[in-house]
């Protein structure tokens, strides 16, 4: 009971399939459980094409889903309809990957914050509104002189600041982050990363961070979930997951991401597990264990079904049949 | 390969200038960067967009041209002691593709959509090494086995198109590495790919590397492709060189903000969570009027008076280590330069 109080968005056996043509399903997420807690930051890794993002907009019911469960705050979200639905919207927010797409050209900074303050009817009066967009601007380190300028007279991570603004202005309590820096600077990226550390200590905020850059995930989330093809292959803490990776491809990942440290570089050199192959496409695959094409530890078994999550040590879940019991 | 290199390189570049001249004034991208390279060696330049890593880059590749763009006089890039600025069309077509080479980040904008991979492998040959058509098309068969495509003489008759983003770079490495250039520049060619696909690309640049021999110059923002594949790196910032020395002082020992403000900006995998990141406030300056002084001043933690009215010298700390920072004269006040080794 105390966990479920805890647990602010619950994702049970959630499918998403697209229909590319007359007889190819792409199934871009497939099968996925997972809960986020209050205050809490999830991670979702995994290369392009595995569905991350599909899985971060199915939560957020900005995709309709294909089968299974997303539960905000115990309502089903996918369930929503006129007011509740509205209501749902002002909880949970996103924030893009592409900071110069994301945003309207031809809508000053505080046009693109005040939108949704005036969907949801938040400010009371003129001055309230133009306070909580200035309140919204300071919040994400910017300033009063910023809001009645147009996108493009700003840099990528200025930007970026903007799309956190404008999710941060109605007090969401969740927030989807889709590759919110893999477009930036590393010196900006560092900016960002700090920025949305500070606004979740501060404000109390849930991520749902989606990204590829396993090194990042690790530094923000409390927990990572690794993707592969649209399927789970291994959740657990972030330190956990680098200290003890079980499955295959969680391995071949870890040990694929560069250190910016020569000699730390020099010595994992022999150590390298190197995969062989690309990433199969999602369209049609076969039926069995997604990774079973380029795992060196697949057999018979892999690509007969698809290995269950396990939780092999306490919350350590991974979905391989080799992973020996702890 | 920490010791100094006894002979000559085969690549130096000497006060190397170039603008851009656009509607709103002369955009200065690179501001007098100097470098050298030698055979056999992997030289990273790393830095942020906008630095001017890529058109140093394509300036010694000789890509830098057009009525616009000026390459200024006393800038000189040397290869095996000619300057290359001074070739006349003959020998820029030798140069270009037969002694040095180039591996682009978007391989599907660099690749001809229109033409068989395998003709875009021959053409090279056919112009540089004087084959044949039918020599050519068993080397570029012979090409795309070496460079891990299965199934060559097949794919050769397909189309960029039809391949993904990591054969695609691989068939870039291929084209590249056809005429066994002396000299490779690899102008981020992992930055589109996945990580798994990364790891591949990057050992197969440096197998090729080992086999010929060949001088590697890796252009990157990524420090930790720059940990695993580089012997020297060279810091650029907002067009001008900050820092350069071998791998281990840049990552151990850097002497210039920017470069220990970089290095600790990235978070790593093998650390504990949560350090709080270094955060450089602020954006690189703009190009188009570039500070007088240090172009890092307006975001150094250091910054004096001076900073900002004149460009640092060069101070050497030894061993090809130099850094451009006004902290290293004698009058500056003692900082303490953080000891990144005994942090770990």
């Amino acid at each position: 009971m105390e966990a479920q109080k805890n647990t602010l968005l619950q994702v049970e056996h959630l499918k998403k399939y697209f229909q590319v043509g007359k007889s190819a399903t792409l199934k871009a997420v497939d099968d996925v459980s997972f809960e986020i807690r209050r205050g809490e930051t999830l991670g979702l890794v995994g290369e392009s094409g595995c569905g991350k993002t599909t899985c971060g907009r199915t939560c957020i019911g900005l995709y309709s889903k294909t089968e299974g469960l997303v539960r905000f705050d115990g309502e089903d979200v996918h369930a929503l309809s006129g007011k509740s639905r509205e209501r749902f919207k002002r909880r949970a927010q996103m924030v893009f990957q592409d900071p110069y797409s994301s945003l309207d050209p031809r809508m000053t900074v505080a046009e693109i914050i005040g939108e949704g303050i005036d969907i949801h009817g938040l400010a009371e009066s003129k001055n309230d509104r133009r306070d909580m967009i200035y309140r919204a601007l300071e919040q994400v380190g910017l300033n009063q002189e910023h809001a009645s300028r147009f996108v493009h007279e700003f840099s990528g991570g200025q930007r970026q600041r903007i799309g956190i603004a404008r999710a941060l202005a109605i007090q969401p309590e969740f927030i989807v982050l889709d590759e919110p820096i893999s477009a930036l600077d590393v010196s900006i990226q560092a900016q960002v990363v700090n920025l949305l550390i500070g606004l979740q200590q501060k404000m109390g905020l849930t991520y749902l961070f989606v990204a590829h850059d396993l090194s990042m995930v690790k530094h923000i989330s409390d927990r990572v979930m690794v993707l592969y093809l649209g399927a789970m292959a291994e959740m657990t803490t972030s330190a956990e997951l680098y200290a003890h990776p079980m499955h295959p491809y969680t391995k071949a990942l870890l040990s694929a991401i560069p250190i910016p440290d020569p000699r730390v570089e020099r010595r994992r050199a022999q150590a390298k597990i190197r995969l062989g192959g690309e990433v199969p496409s999602p369209i049609n695959p076969p039926p069995g264990c997604k990774f079973q094409g380029r795992c060196p530890y697949a057999t018979e078994a892999c690509r007969r079904q698809s290995p269950p999550m396990r939780e092999l040590r306490p919350g350590h879940f991974v979905a391989c049949f080799h992973c020996p019991d702890a | 390969m920490d010791t100094p290199h006894t002979n000559a390189p085969i690549l130096q570049v000497e006060d190397l200038r170039v603008s851009f001249h656009t509607y709103a004034g002369e955009v200065k991208a690179v501001r007098g960067v100097s470098l050298e390279l030698h055979e056999g060696e992997a030289l990273a330049i790393v830095g942020e967009s906008g630095c001017g890593k890529s058109v140093t880059a394509k300036a010694i590749m000789g890509l830098i041209h057009g009525k616009n763009t000026e390459i200024k006089p006393g800038s000189r890039i040397l290869y095996h002691g000619e300057n290359i600025l001074e070739y006349n069309a003959r020998q820029m077509r030798h140069y270009k593709g037969g002694e040095c080479a180039i591996v682009f980040q978007d391989a599907l904008a660099s690749l001809n959509p229109t033409m068989r991979v395998g003709r875009q492998i021959m053409e090279n040959l056919m112009i540089h090494k004087g084959m044949d058509r039918a020599e050519a098309a068993r080397e570029a068969v012979r090409m795309l086995g070496l460079v891990g495509i299965p199934d060559p003489e097949k794919r050769v008759r397909e189309y960029p198109h039809q391949f993904s983003g990591g054969m695609r770079q691989r068939v870039m490495i291929a084209i590249a590495f056809a005429c066994a250039p002396r000299m490779l520049i690899c102008d981020e060619p992992t930055t589109a790919l996945d990580v798994t696909i990364q790891e591949q690309i990057l050992e197969l640049i440096r197998d090729l590397q080992r086999i010929h021999h060949t001088a590697v110059i890796l252009i990157t923002h990524d420090l930790g492709v720059v940990a695993n594949m580089a012997q020297r790196v060279m810091v650029m910032y907002s067009g001008v060189v900050v820092e350069c020395g071998s791998c281990e002082d840049i990552f151990y020992r850097p002497r210039h903000p920017y470069t220990w403000a970089l290095i600790r900006s990235v978070p790593r995998l093998d650390l504990e969570n949560k350090q709080a990141l270094s955060n450089i406030p602020g954006a690189p300056p703009d190009l188009l009027n570039p500070p007088a002084g240090c172009p890092f001043c307006t975001r150094c933690d250091y910054c004096m008076d001076i900073c900002r009215e004149q460009m640092p010298a060069v101070t050497h700390f030894g061993k090809g280590h130099e850094a451009a920072c006004w902290l290293h004269h004698p009058m500056a006040p003692h900082v303490d330069m953080p000891d990144l080794e005994a942090e770990q």
